[in-house]
Order: structure tokens, then sequence, then C-alpha cells
């Protein structure tokens, strides 16, 4: 489904991703791990195509999307939920919820994506996304924006950060039903272990490169028999567990 | 009424044909139709141009509509509508005017309106402001606005120039007794080389009196925009001023909100926010599909909704 050949990009004389090769293959759910500023967000962003790499190409089932825009790549079946999301003074849950779903969603199913999220429809549907919304409700709203989108390549950008704990078990829900309903595949930055622990894939970054790429049951043992919280992992540390990461 | 009057009733008043209700259509200076009820009168003023609308006391769930449709080239018209709201009144008045002007003369509307809402009253007034026409001819919009609230009276006013006004000053004036509220939400698109200037002056002298003042504006291109508002809280009171605007192109916006309290009880806000369109706004946009020119005229259109 996707492929990194060879994907480099640096900003302000700092070399952020150095020749990072992987393959995401379809109806994944694909996990990617590492210390803070090892390159994770950025990574997220050049498939996005929101940052633009030096050097290398992406392929997205089979075609070279290396120059195409933001939206062509939405168009063609990518998604990206933002760390930090945006506020928008004057659009709407139901509008930015529409928009997601190309205008082609019925208000009963946007409800239905709302309280799987963990909102409750009539409160939030006619609501501004604006300041006066919590980070936290900011958080489940780009969720619920991504359940409409129904991608075929979903990335997710620390999505726990700022979800309460009580949230946490019906995030993990959100994210099995739409691999399930969606049949596409699901790639989440997180540091989380109980994220960790629904991937089939785990793909550790560190220091700009993948360090490990492989199934759950290799990589997980690997990263715990190695690392303690706030211990050295290689050359990096993995600490704030849980943490954002503002890569 | 032709096509294009038509069309200008349906821009500013949402009206396909005769409205329901009371209504006074006012077409290049003249009185093009009017209608009275039971309940809501409407008499042509004698001394000067313009209409009393007078609403019965307790009269409910009714409307009165008196849009104005300027269609002649080079027309300046001057007009003073007086509304006279009984007491425990609840109604809605839509107002507003469109222009047409082919010409290449300047053509001008200036509305002058005075509300006095007695005891209790309440009203939603909603006004739009509106220019079209192929012609180099200015095309000109100052409403002036004056609101007297007595006790416990309650006034919405929603104010929109949607587009196509060259210049206007549209100022409003409100005079607020005790336990009175008024909501003022104001939106505004300029492009081109328009110029608007918005004027709020409110005196809160009324124990328990509040006012919302919002307003949203979007200036594009080479336009020139300027929101100047003054609320004096004289008593304990409550005022609230929010005025954001959407800078783009090589616009002007200027934003001058002043409270002032003089009384220790009196509770003033004021917030003020100019800027271009976030670069974050129209990129989350765009990972949902949108080109970037559809991003900014979703962003737009959502602000100024």
């Amino acid at each position: 489904m996707l492929e990194l050949k060879d994907i480099c990009f640096s900003k302000d004389n700092k070399n952020i991703l150095k020749n990072i090769n992987l393959k995401i293959d379809n109806n994944k759910m694909v996990v990617i791990t590492g210390p803070n500023g090892s390159g994770k967000s950025t990574l997220a962003k050049i498939i996005m195509g929101i940052e633009k790499p030096n050097s290398g190409k992406i392929f997205f089932n089979g075609k070279d999307i290396t120059n195409l825009s933001i939206t062509d790549r939405a168009k063609l079946g990518i998604g990206f939920a933002f760390q930090q999301p945006v506020r928008f003074k004057g659009l709407t849950v139901k509008d930015l919820i529409e928009i997601s779903a190309g205008n082609n969603i019925k208000v009963c199913d946007a409800c239905d994506i709302l309280a799987d999220v963990g909102l409750c429809a009539q409160e939030y549907l006619n609501r501004e996304v604006n300041n006066g919304l919590s980070g936290g409700e900011l958080k489940r709203i780009e969720i619920a924006m991504l359940a409409a989108k129904k991608s075929k390549l979903t990335i997710f950008d620390e999505p726990e950060a700022g979800i309460d704990l009580w949230s946490f078990n019906n995030l993990i829900s959100v994210f099995e039903k739409m691999h399930k309903d969606i049949k596409g595949s699901i790639v989440i930055i997180s540091h989380q272990e109980r994220i960790l622990n629904i991937a089939d894939e785990i793909i550790l970054i560190a220091n700009g490169k993948v360090e490990k790429h492989g199934k759950r049951e290799e990589i997980l043992p690997q990263i715990y028999g190695k690392v303690k919280p706030c211990h050295k992992l290689t050359n990096n540390s993995i600490c704030n567990k849980g943490g954002h990461d503002n890569e | 009424m032709n096509k294009i009057e038509k069309d200008l009733l349906k821009q500013i008043a949402d009206i396909e044909e005769v409205p329901m209700g009371a209504y006074n259509i006012r077409e290049n200076g003249k009185l093009a139709s009017r209608n009275t009820t039971a309940n809501i009168d409407i008499i042509t003023k004698k001394d000067k141009p313009g209409i009393d609308i007078i609403v019965k006391p307790n009269t409910k769930n009714a409307s009165v509509h008196i849009p104005v449709i300027l269609t002649q080239g080079g027309f300046n018209d001057l007009v003073y509508n007086d509304f006279y709201i009984g007491e425990n009144a609840d109604v809605v008045i839509v107002a507003g005017c469109g222009i047409h002007n082919t010409s290449c003369e300047t053509s001008e509307h200036d509305g002058i309106h005075e509300f006095h809402l007695a005891k209790g009253a309440k009203i939603k007034y909603i006004e739009k402001h509106y220019g079209e026409g192929e012609g180099t001819g200015d095309r000109i919009l100052n409403p002036k606005t004056i609101i007297n609230l007595e006790e416990n009276a309650c006034m919405e006013m929603e104010s929109v120039q949607i587009k196509g006004v060259t210049s206007t000053i549209r100022e409003t004036f409100a005079n607020m007794k005790k336990g009175s509220s008024l909501v003022i939400s104001e939106r505004i698109m300029t492009t081109g080389k328009q110029k608007a200037k918005t004027i709020f002056d409110v005196n809160l002298d009324g124990e328990d009196s509040s006012v919302h003042v919002a307003s949203r504006s979007v200036a594009e291109d080479e336009s020139v925009q300027e929101f100047i508002s003054n609320v004096k809280g004289n008593t304990k009171c409550f005022g609230h001023v929010e005025c954001d605007a959407i800078i783009m192109g090589n616009a002007k916006v200027i934003s001058d909100p002043k409270i002032e309290a003089n009384n220790v009880d009196a509770s003033l806000i004021h917030e003020a926010a100019i800027g271009k369109i976030a670069g974050e706004q129209l990129t989350k946009l765009m990972t949902l599909g949108l080109t970037e020119k559809e991003a900014e005229e979703q962003i737009i259109n959502g602000f100024l909704k």
C-alpha cells in the first residue's frame, strides 16, 4: 500500500530523516514509536505531503506520489489526524465531519461517529470548533473527522495526547472499529503501551532512522526487554512516555 | 415586479413574492406595495420621507418586512423609518436594501431607523445590504440605527453586508434601560476597493442591562474596513464586544473597540483580533481533500455564516 524509498529530510541544517525505507501493507494496524525528536511526526507529514522530502520516493498503491499535493494525496485515500488539532472560528463540528466525508454523510451517521469518540451529538454537532472547546474535545473531533473520511491509509499523530483515562479504552475501540469497517491501514504514532498492544506491526524510529520494523510479537519484547521507562534505548532515550511529541 | 427586482428582494429579505404578514416594499424612493394587519400598522410619514411601523402591545409570532430596492442608476434615497413596538410584543422585522446599478452614476440609500421598544417588548431585527450591477457607478449604503429599549425590552439585531457595496458607513446607537438586553451580530465582506465603516455606540444606563456585540468581517483585495465601538457602562451592567476580521490581499482593517466603565459595578469586556487565514487551517482542510481555494472559501463562508 505505502512504500517509502530512501527518504531524507533536513530542516535548518539538521538532518531529521535519514534514508527511511519502509513498507506498510494493506489492512494493517501499524504503530510508529520512538523517542521524542526522532522524526516520527515529520515522517507522517511527509507521507501526507505537508513536508516535502529532500530526496527519496513515496509510492501509494504502486503510484509515485512524491510530487503530489496534500489535496491529491487526500483524494487518493490518505488521511492525517493532527497531533494538535486546528480551531476554526465559524466552522461547526458538523461542517468538518461533512467536509471529511466529502459531503456524503447522513446526520445520523455523523452522530454515531461522534458517539464513538465519546461526544454527545446533540451537544456538539452544531458547536463551532473554536476556543470554546477543550484540547481533549478537539482531539476527539479530529479523530471523528478521520473516522468520517474513511481513508485507505489513516495516520494518527499521538491521538492519545489530551485524552483522559476514561476515554482511552474508547479510543482503542475507535481504532479497532475503523480498522474493521474501512479495511484500510491505520498508522498510529504513539508512545502508549496499550496502543502498541493493538498493533499488527511496530516501527521503531530513532535518530531519524528506522531502527526496527516487524510484527508486534517480535518488536515489543525487544523494546520492553531493553527499555524500562525513562531508560536509554540504543543511543536515544524513550522518556515522557505518553507525553506530547512536537517534532 | 421584474426579475432583477425579485432577485434583489430574494437576496436582502429572502422573499420570492409578497411576504406573509405586514410589509412595505420601497422601490426607487416610492412605495411599491404595502400590507398591514390587525396588530401591525404602517403609516407614511407626512413631514419627511419614510414610515412609522406601529406594533400593538402583546402582538406575538408576527413579522414585518420593509425591504428597499434601488434599480435606478444615479438615485439618492433618504428614508426615515420609526418602529414603535408595544409592551410585551414579540415580532420579527426584516429590513435591508439591495442596489442594482448599471449606470456610471452613484446610487445611494441612507436608511435611518429608530426603534422604540416598550417595556418587555422583544424583537429580532434582520437587515441585509447588497449591491450588484455591471455599471461603474458607486453603490452606497449608509444605514443608521437608533435603538431605545425600555425596561426589560430585548432586541436581537443581525446586520449583514453580503457583497457589492462600494462604500458604507453603518452607525448604531443604543440607549438601554433597566433589565434590557441587546445582542448585535454583524457580518461584513468587502472586496476590490470597497470601504466599510462601522460605529457602535451603546449606553448601558439601566441596572442589569446587557449588550453583546459580535462583529466578523472579511476584507479582501484593496478594501478598507474600520470598526469603532464605544460601550459605556453607567450602572451595574454587562457589556461584551468582540470584533474579528480576516484580512487578505492588500486590504486594510482598523479596529478601535472602546469600553468605558462609569460605575464600579459595570462589567465590560472587549476582544479584537485581525489576521490572515492561518496556514494550518488551510492545510487541515486540504488533508480532507479540498483544494487551497476551496479551503479558503470554506473558512470564509464559515466565518461569515
